[in-house]
């Protein structure tokens, strides 16, 4: 019996059906599923690690407080640092590197779709065995920056550190990873025509975060080695009694970690460098300067990291030369807002929940920035360090920028991702909520920090007259609180709705509002060609100022590939070294080497899956 | 219809093994080189030249290194032949970690000499 | 293994794994280079010896320890990781024009170079061990085989992988449009070599 037309269109139609159940999500391959997962899961350490944030905040709302012990509170705040940074803002930008990249380069998929899924997992792996470690009452308690020689074995004795050390690995193959992915598809999969100079600002600003993951990412590697070797091995690189040196940890840990300040702030950038344009209908001013600045501030950011010690007693030179660099680079940065301002200016602005989210990031970034070039003196730094005024400034970069961006770019993607608009009414409640909830936390901390509150002490005297503005600050803290709970209402009323938002909402400059909402798990029928930087205005403009509403073919010629499970397998052996190293003393080598056959059973399943073909295949012509 | 270049990139002037033996062999004679130049100035032999040569020793021996690190990465890799790309992302960390590892050895010694409890 | 070579037009016209396991290399000069600070900030840190290139002798016991490093042995394994480069470039230049003879014969004589370093590492290791430097023992010998534990890890993985394009060559696999499978486990294999020459004078030659 011949095959109709009407069966191959069904064929075709079954081989591109929406896959559901559990398994589906298990074995996906789709950065689309895959940046959804990144989501899911950083949104629910975000809460996390904001629980942890009021507890500790309850326990600070009072003097001479013991609403928790100290152990507690030492958890409590490095358990909040190290969720927020590697379990919240890192795998939420991840979430729109994922979703979006590959759209606004025009391609179907990311250069290797299976490592891509292999990142995931590994991350939530990495994310559980670090949340794990409160099951055990032992959660890491030596900071977020687990500082030498706190965390040897004399004044560690017990699994925290461990726990910290192996989450924080098993976290940097899954960035590793990541990165070399976003890094080869950006460079090799954009449509035909897209230049790198006419790539959206929020791929370019993904793009150099690549490049400081995969630079900055091993330095730690190294470090955490370093420090597990000294837990384990009986070495002395951090412990003087054996010729070691604690000031050692802060320089390895730091030529990371202040690259890794970028790395959280570089993608909040571009996610704003998205919003502002569109909103403002009119183009990123400056894009080229906003390309170098990014470029620059990258590159300097390897050259900064001491200005993390100026309390260490480094002497006048590196002192000096540290001050300068960061003051330098605040150069770069103050560009980048003028040219967000200088988008806006003579603009015809549009108020909806992302645009108030992205001019809010650029009021509390300024300020955030500001407290930044006051601890570029040292002698100032030497009154500053150790105290609020340093939590007041990296919440302010951290919260009221990236925080506040990739809020608002949520809302600016949320029909793309789930083919629903999010109630703006519930969504400028939820930013004054934000704004106001923010600053009266935030804000006061400037102000106890210069009176000489410290960090990481879990309570303070009455006498030192902090508390008024403790309490104000926990009030506020509530109110964020607040905040995201109505995020989540309108996530899930939301969700009630029929999924009808248009393919382009907001009448955007680039690829990914060319598709429907949300997209085909092909992305594109037919391969973008683009000649502008703003390639969906021009054809628009070219049009008469309208496209007609975009349907999805079947998706026939296309060839996508396949589910596969073996990354979720090879992820777990990853993940086994890790506790095979933790448990060493109770396992010997066998866990090791238990994880290391798992590793290899899954990696060489992996690459010589039967039939298996990675990469997708481009559209040629139209259907 | 694709506006790309294909995804072969062999240069033309692709080397022989004749040219991948020779330079084998060079980098045969700068290993002898080194170990050479530390006998004479460190070993057992080392003659009455090897005092005068103490303070060129380093800087000589890492110019050979970076010599066998330059053939090995410009023929061996490939790189003298192919895309400038793949020059730019195995250099541009090689400037990076040059840098941090000066810088390291630099604020270490540093601090190591002026710090009160050595 | 994808089957077939990267039909996909790429924005570069470059292969995508091949970019890929360079940016992987570019980001294992950082790994590297902290290592590589980490030992020269430590060696000459070490509270008791034995040392790299001085005998000492505790004061304690009176017990004399030679110097740990023994210019021979590790020379031998420097050439040998040298010519393993170029025996794998043979062995790509037979893979890329479909020379199986050549592939299998000089990959091959990878291997077995490649086997024989990791070997020499062992035994120097055990070597050292024997004359009295261990990773708790001083500062030296922490950064020591910590820097040199890792490499020779590396040198391990990289064994394993060349063992599997061994067996897919002599299986007749390693076909030219396939030949960047093998490109990649030698762009691997060359760093490998590359840190090496860094290693060689750095550790046991500079004093």
């Amino acid at each position: 019996m011949a095959t109709t037309a009407i069966d191959q269109h069904h064929a075709h139609a079954a081989a591109h059906a929406e896959k559901t159940g559990l398994w589906s999500w298990l074995t996906t391959v789709d950065h689309k599923r895959i940046g959804i997962l990144y989501g899911a899961t950083a949104f629910f350490f975000f809460l996390l690690g904001g629980l942890e944030a009021l507890i500790i905040r309850i326990q600070l709302s009072r003097a001479d407080n013991n609403f928790i012990d100290p152990d507690t509170y030492n958890q409590l705040f490095t358990m909040h640092g190290t969720t927020m940074i590697f379990l919240a803002i890192m795998p939420l930008s991840a979430m729109f590197f994922n979703y979006m990249i590959p759209l606004m380069i025009g391609a179907r998929d990311v250069a290797f779709p299976r490592l891509n899924a292999f990142s995931y997992w590994v991350f939530l792996l990495g994310g559980l065995l670090l949340n794990a470690s409160f099951l055990f009452g032992a959660a890491p308690d030596t900071g977020w920056y687990g500082y030498a020689n706190l965390t040897s074995r004399q004044f560690s004795p017990g699994p925290n550190a461990d726990f910290w050390n192996m989450g924080l690995q098993i976290l940097g193959v899954a960035s590793l990873a990541a990165a070399v992915n976003f890094f080869v598809t950006i460079v090799n999969m954009r449509a035909p025509g897209m230049t790198m100079m006419r790539m959206p600002m929020f791929v370019w600003m993904s793009f150099i975060t690549q490049i400081l993951l995969l630079l900055a990412f091993p330095v730690i590697a190294v470090a955490l080695i370093l420090l597990m070797f000294d837990r384990f091995f009986g070495t002395h690189f951090f412990i003087p009694a054996g010729g070691g040196d604690p000031l050692l940890w802060q320089h390895f840990f730091w030529i990371f970690g202040h690259p890794e300040v970028y790395i959280l702030i570089l993608p909040a950038f571009g996610i704003v460098s998205e919003v502002l344009p569109v909103f403002s209908r009119k183009p990123l001013f400056g894009y080229a300067a906003m390309v170098f600045s990014g470029v620059f501030i990258a590159f300097l950011g390897f050259g900064v990291w001491s200005h993390h010690m100026f309390t260490t007693g480094m002497g006048p030179i590196a002192d000096t030369f540290f001050s300068l660099t960061t003051m330098l680079i605040a150069i770069p940065t103050g560009v980048k807002i003028f040219n967000w301002m200088g988008t806006m200016w003579f603009g015809s602005l549009q108020f909806k929940t992302p645009m108030y989210f992205a001019v809010g990031f650029i009021a509390m970034f300024i300020i955030g920035g500001l407290s930044g070039v006051m601890h570029s003196s040292p002698p100032a730094d030497l009154q500053q360090n150790d105290t609020y005024f340093i939590v007041a400034h990296f919440h302010y970069v951290l919260f009221g920028g990236s925080i506040f961006s990739i809020v608002g770019g949520a809302y600016y993607w949320w029909p793309k991702m789930f083919g629903r608009m999010l109630d703006e009414g519930l969504g400028k409640v939820h930013f004054w909520l934000m704004l106001i909830g923010f600053n009266l936390t935030f804000f006061p901390m400037h102000i106890v920090g210069l009176n000489g509150m410290p960090r990481r002490t879990y309570t303070y005297p009455k006498e030192l007259g902090f508390e008024l503005l403790n309490q104000i600050q926990t009030a506020g803290s509530f109110v964020l609180g607040l905040a995201f709970l109505v995020f989540l209402w309108n996530v899930i009323r939301t969700s009630r709705r029929p999924r009808n938002a248009p393919a382009d909402p907001w009448n955007g400059a680039t690829l990914e509002w060319s598709i429907p909402s949300p997209p085909p798990e092909w992305n594109f029928d037919t391969l973008p060609k683009v000649s502008g930087r703003d390639p969906l205005w021009d054809e628009k403009r070219a049009r008469g100022g309208q496209m007609p509403e975009p349907r999805a073919g079947t998706g026939a010629g296309i060839h996508m590939p396949n589910p596969s499970y073996w990354p979720l397998v090879t992820a777990f052996g990853v993940a086994a070294i890790f506790v095979g190293i933790m448990m060493l003393p109770k396992w010997g080598p066998w866990g090791i080497i238990v994880a290391v056959a798992l590793l290899f059973f899954g990696l060489y399943s992996w690459l010589f899956e039967k039939g298996y073909s990675e990469f997708t295949t481009p559209s040629h012509g139209g259907h | 219809m694709t506006a790309h270049a294909p995804a072969e990139e062999h240069a033309h002037d692709h080397p022989t093994p004749g040219t991948y033996a020779k330079i084998g062999l060079v980098l045969f004679v700068l290993t002898a080189l080194e170990v050479g130049l530390y006998e004479f100035t460190y070993g057992e032999r080392a003659g009455p030249l090897a005092h005068d040569i103490q303070p060129f020793f380093i800087p000589l021996l890492l110019l050979l290194s970076a010599v066998k690190f330059a053939l090995v990465a410009m023929y061996y890799m490939h790189l003298k032949n192919d895309s400038k790309l793949f020059s730019g992302v195995f250099v541009f960390p090689l400037i990076i970690a040059t840098v941090v590892i000066l810088a390291m050895v630099a604020l270490m010694a540093y601090h190591w000499a002026f710090s009160r409890s050595g | 293994m994808s089957d077939h070579a990267q039909a996909l037009e790429t924005t570069t016209g470059l292969d995508s794994r091949k970019l890929a396991i360079w940016t992987f290399i570019g980001s294992e000069c950082m790994f590297f280079a902290t290592l590589i600070s980490n030992y020269l900030v430590n060696k000459g840190r070490s509270l008791v010896g034995p040392f790299a290139h001085e005998a000492w002798t505790d004061p304690a016991t009176g017990k004399v320890y030679e110097p740990i490093i023994e210019i021979p042995l590790v020379t031998v394994g420097t050439a040998l990781l040298l010519f393993s480069s170029l025996f794998i470039v043979l062995a790509l230049y037979g893979a890329q024009k479909g020379n199986r003879k050549m592939l299998v014969g000089w990959l091959g004589a990878t291997l077995v170079c490649g086997i024989f370093f990791v070997g020499m590492q062992v035994y120097e290791f055990t070597h050292f061990v024997h004359k009295g430097l261990t990773l708790q023992r001083n500062m030296f010998g922490a950064s020591f085989f910590t820097l040199t534990g890792f490499h020779g890890t590396h040198v391990t993985i990289g064994v394993i992988w060349l063992a599997t394009m061994f067996y897919l060559a002599l299986r007749g696999k390693l076909t030219p449009n396939r030949s960047v499978n093998l490109e990649m486990a030698a762009l691997y294999w060359h760093f490998v070599d590359v840190v090496w020459i860094i290693i060689f004078p750095v550790v046991y030659l500079i004093r």
